[in-house]
């Protein structure tokens, strides 16, 4: 019996112990007439080995290709180490770290975790996370409307430039809430938000709850963050920055951006050392100032001592979470993305501040590079102006489709397709390059991108 | 004095309201009961001076390690002044939750409110049938 | 010591960093951090040691019997982990073409069907990436549906007095105003304070069965219809699913929608607090409103092809719940799970598990402990109680649980559900053996000596872990959450 150890004899011992004859007579109060014999359509179990030969033949039918690809996840190099480690059984198969004393490993890590998030986004404290980037901006989206609680009628500014799948479950998170979302249209040369389209939309809503700005943005566009903070912070809003963390190693961080700061840091994780996977699992982060502490959500950890006098780690403010607070939770999370945050944990501290800085600029640079070759292309450009971090928007001199099939059948898929999320960006293609990419591989790009397009 | 003083009166939620003679307000706080049953308390959340609260409505939060209570509004009233000592000592409500570990003053609407709340014996007969549910 | 007293300014795990590169190209300083991150600077080695070490102060599954009720902490197959992170799937980005995906599709499909075959729901959608985001689509879903039907007068939600928190942080989040059903002594729902509940606000009912307490709810189809009757809908957490595989199903309960939690009942590993996940299953009330993504099948030129359900085919849904797919790896080991254990396997399942419990029952009722329900048959998990120890002996439920860590042993969750005083639920699950589980039973008699002869071995439990008991009150008095450079 796969996975359960029992013989003959156990479990004629422990049935005689609890006095019955079968295992049948403990499902007594299970009434008749909703018992179900079989699970019919279930096939016949597989061993280990049959198992793993038809996983093989499942991936086989998995395309590889060679990425091109950002959009929300990001390819980039994972060190051996960290899944090595993080797949370790005491990592693997222990669970939520309730018990402390049994489970300092994991709390330690998470407190190590929660400064590193926290000093990459400038912020005072960050929590455990949450299980996404897009669910991470809901959850700061309800914790900046439980920080001015005052208003009965929040309002959020989305701009257009965030990740238009966000967008959506950003939609679905907050339906039951009264919370009004505005989107903010980008200027089209730019492709960032203006303060002159914030100001004309702020008519329409004088009174707003937050601003969120994107940074880098969905396009691969750097918005004024600066200027963005100032003028929400000008009109009694919180400011939520939702960032690359990655991004953050090099770019002013949410923290520091304006004259106060972001109110509220959140994102996608994934880029610190979690791989593609088809689209999970990734994890949310979310940071904050110290004294709005009580309404994030999610789990924390703090240092104390134990009864020795010994540093010791254990969860606090757990009143705020749903096991305690129930139905005036901060949130109804309970499991979170633990392994990932072991994963990240352990990449951001491989390569140190300084080799995330050297590691986001080598991207930079590397987008850099493709537009610098791209400009011998003729018909294709940056539709954009303005710095970029790693990703950028191509014009196209025709439909991406012929394009993206072409270099596809070359083993590379090529960028995103824009005109589905954006009806009036036709022709374009959002292309990222991270250090996965040698020179020679630009240049193939380069030349293959110019010979589908003739 | 005792754990459940009779100059004192009480609600069923564990609140107590007190009115020194003559004074036209009251100090509310939580007894000693609910102090023990929360265990050390870690933070309180408590209103903004000068907001008015309304009878049975939440006026703040009180939280210990494993729980986080909601405190209902004794009588109606405006909130005149609030413990701050409690922001770095929560400890006082453990240790004095009849005197130094008060929660906030209120200007009742009306001082005869006070009559509906429960007196010292009705109180403990209230925590005695709970205890023993 | 934490990682970062180990740090060294200017130390760096140098093979891990892109080489400089020729280019100088760089943006303003405008754009430009000034200050360093408060990130380690170690070596590689450095590294590995810190995070091996920190790995081995955990309690785990694949070193200790962690009965921990509720949490169905069952083995991890190694072979599920192996297959489910083959390079393929690995390397594969979410916004590749759908026709390149086909192997992942074609699991999750399966999956899906699999899903509707246990819980016996025609309907299925795996993005829920957890089994609260599970819930809050439920309620989600619940909430569309009456407002399809312009029934605006059902505010409520009526979840268990037992219930997970989880239920009615998720139904709050939902806009529900959440209203609270008793239980009665004998751990089943009280069928008449349930009837006075329900009424035209009522928009559905959170359970789950067997329920929290550890028994299974006889007067379930009463439940249904009366629920139904009232018109609301009735939703089940599939938290304890692991009880009743293969011998009854939400659905012919009566049940409307149901979650899965795959790393309970299906195996995925807790990764020390996630990654899960939390398909949803429902009847055709609810269908048009499944969240999306769904993988579904079409056959083209006698070839089958999976591909995805999006917006515009599923026009009512309530949208998505994550960027992508929800957790997909998660999910492929979930289906790996499955195809291992076959229909026979995951039959046996809920044998074993209740067999288990109630074995570990009788023997822990033999020693002395107070079962909370000693005149039912338990489920999957059970309850003892130590109200009367804690009266008598000052030894509460929290005491023991430390102490049975001191004895190799996770301790079983404690002071849940909230019904049962000094509580301690416990959940063996079908993978442990009967050696097992006689080993932790001749702990608990120690344990039970020692309550009554030397309770204070028990109330400065654990003393025999590197780490004692850990002062929460200070921590959450003076909260110290992060790192910070001390200042000479």
């Amino acid at each position: 019996m796969p996975y359960i150890p029992h013989t003959d004899e156990d479990t004629a011992a422990m049935l005689q112990t609890i006095g019955i004859s079968s295992i049948d007579e403990l499902f007594s109060d299970i009434p008749r007439d909703v018992s179900i014999s079989s699970l019919t359509g279930i096939p016949a179990g597989l061993n280990e080995m049959a198992v793993g030969q038809l996983m093989t033949q499942r991936a086989s039918h998995v395309e590889k290709m060679q990425c091109f690809l950002g959009a929300g996840a990001y390819e980039h190099h994972i060190p051996a180490l960290i899944w090595d480690i993080a797949m370790r059984g005491e990592n693997l198969t222990a669970y939520t770290p309730y018990q402390a004393e049994a489970s300092q490993g994991t709390l330690q890590l998470l407190w190590e975790y929660q400064t590193m998030m926290a000093s990459l986004m400038a912020m005072e404290v960050s929590n455990g996370s949450l299980y996404d980037g897009a669910s991470a901006l809901a959850e700061a989206v309800l914790m900046a409307v439980r920080l001015k609680h005052k208003s009965n009628h929040p309002v959020i500014f989305v701009p257009t430039t965030l990740h238009p799948l966000y967008r959506r479950v950003l939609t679905t998170l907050l339906q039951p809430q009264t919370i009004t979302i505005v989107e903010i249209p980008y200027d089209e040369t730019q492709g960032i938000i203006t303060l002159e389209m914030l100001d004309e939309i702020a008519r329409a809503h004088p009174e707003l709850t937050a601003l969120i700005i994107p940074q880098p943005n969905f396009f691969g566009r750097l918005e004024q963050v600066d200027a963005l903070t100032r003028w929400a912070h000008a009109h009694q809003a919180l400011v939520i920055g939702v960032v690359n963390p990655l991004a953050m190693a090099w770019l002013k961080p949410p923290g520091q951006w304006g004259d106060k700061g972001a109110d509220i840091a959140c994102g996608e994780g994934q880029p610190l050392g979690i791989p593609l996977a088809g689209g999970g699992p990734y994890f949310g982060f979310l940071c904050c100032r110290l004294q709005n502490v009580r309404q994030l959500p999610g789990r924390l950890v703090g240092r104390t001592q134990d009864k020795a006098g010994n540093v010791g780690f254990t969860l606090t403010l757990q009143a705020r979470e749903q096991h305690i607070r129930r139905g005036k939770a901060t949130s109804n999370i309970c499991t979170n993305q633990g392994l990932m945050v072991t994963a990240a944990t352990m990449y951001m501290s491989l390569l140190g501040p300084l080799g995330l800085k050297q590691l986001a600029q080598t991207c930079y640079q590397q987008c850099q590079f493709l537009l610098t070759q791209l400009t011998a292309v003729s018909g294709v450009k940056p539709l954009f102006v303005g710095p970029h971090f790693h990703e950028v928007v191509l014009q196209l001199p025709q439909a991406p489709q012929k394009v993206i099939a072409l270099m596809r059948a070359q083993g590379i898929f090529p960028g995103l397709d824009l005109e589905k999320w954006y009806p009036a960006l036709k022709n374009t293609l959002l292309v990222c390059v991270t250090e996965t990419k040698s020179e020679a591989d630009i240049l193939t790009y380069v030349r293959l991108l110019s010979q589908s397009l003739a | 004095m005792t754990n459940i003083p009779s100059e004192f009166k009480y609600t069923k939620t564990h609140e107590w309201a007190y009115r020194d003679e003559d004074e036209d307000f009251i100090t509310v706080g939580v007894t000693h009961h609910a102090q023990q049953r929360l265990g050390d308390i870690v933070f309180i959340e408590l209103p903004e001076v000068g907001i008015r609260v309304h009878e049975g409505e939440e006026f703040g939060v009180i939280e210990s390690v494993k729980a986080a209570s909601d405190l209902y509004c004794p009588i109606s009233g405006q909130v005149i002044a609030v413990n701050s000592a409690l922001n770095a000592n929560p400890a006082l409500i453990n240790q004095h939750p009849f005197d130094a570990g008060w929660l906030i003053k209120l200007k009742p609407d009306d001082i005869a409110d006070l009559d509906e709340l429960l007196d010292a014996d009705d109180y403990a007969a209230a925590v005695e049938e709970e205890d023993s549910d | 010591m934490v990682i970062f007293e180990k740090s060294q300014s200017g130390r760096c795990a140098t093979a891990q960093v892109p080489a400089p590169n020729s280019t100088t190209e760089t943006l303003d300083p405008v754009w430009l951090r000034q200050d360093k991150p408060v990130l380690p600077e170690m070596s590689e080695l450095d590294v590995i040691r810190h995070f091996t070490q920190l790995s081995q102060k955990n309690f785990c599954v694949d070193t200790q019997f962690y009965p921990l009720g509720s949490c169905t902490m069952k083995y991890n197959p190694r072979g599920v982990q192996h297959f489910a992170m083959q390079s393929a799937f690995l390397q594969h980005h979410p916004l590749f073409p759908t026709d390149s995906a086909q192997g992942i599709l074609a699991c999750l499909y399966e999956l899906q069907e699999y899903l509707k075959i246990i819980t016996g729901m025609p309907f299925v959608s795996l993005t829920p990436m957890a089994g609260a985001q599970g819930e809050f689509a439920g309620c989600a879903m619940i909430r569309a549906y009456h407002q399809a039907r312009k029934d605006n007068a059902r505010v409520e939600m009526l979840v268990s007095d037992a219930a997970h928190g989880t239920n009615p942080a998720s139904a709050a989040m939902t806009g529900f105003v959440v209203k609270e059903i008793p239980t009665t002594q004998d751990g089943d729902i009280d069928l008449t304070a349930l009837q006075q509940l329900v009424g035209p606000h009522t928009a559905g009912v959170m359970l789950t069965n067997p329920s929290t307490l550890g028994v299974f709810d006889r007067s379930i189809i009463e439940v249904a219809r009366i629920v139904h009757a009232a018109g609301g809908l009735l939703y089940y957490d599939g938290a304890n699913m692991n009880a009743i595989l293969g011998r009854v199903r939400p659905a012919e309960m009566g049940f409307d929608v149901v979650h899965i939690n795959t790393h309970k009942t299906f195996a995925t590993p807790h990764g020390g607090g996630g990654p899960g996940s939390g398909p949803v299953a429902v009847n055709d009330k609810l269908r048009a409103f499944l969240p999306i993504p769904i993988v579904a099948k079409k056959i083209v030129a006698e070839k089958t092809e999976y591909y995805l359900w999006e917006e515009e085919d599923c026009p009512e849904s309530i949208g998505r719940l994550s960027t992508f797919m929800g957790n997909v790896g998660v999910l492929l080991r979930a289906y790996i799970y499955i195809r291992l254990l076959g229909e026979v396997g995951l039959k046996r399942v809920a044998n074993y598990a209740t067999l288990n419990a109630n074995y570990l029952q009788q023997k822990l009722q033999e020693i002395g402990f107070t079962i909370a329900f000693p005149q039912r048959r338990v489920a999957h998990e059970f309850i003892i109680t130590l109200a009367k120890e804690a009266k008598t002996q000052q030894v509460t439920a929290l005491d023991v649980g430390k102490r049975i860590l001191d004895f190799g042993f996770y301790a079983p969750t404690m002071y849940f559900p909230l019904l049962i005083p000094e509580c301690l639920l416990i959940e063996p699950t079908e993978t442990e053996s009967k050696q097992t589980l006689d080993a932790f039973i001749a702990a608990l008699k120690i344990i039970w000596h020692e309550i009554q002869h030397s309770p204070e071995k028990v109330c400065t439990a654990p003393s025999r872990l590197a780490c004692k008991r850990l002062d929460e009150v200070n921590a959450a008095r003076n909260l110290d959450l992060v790192w910070h450079e001390k200042k000479l």
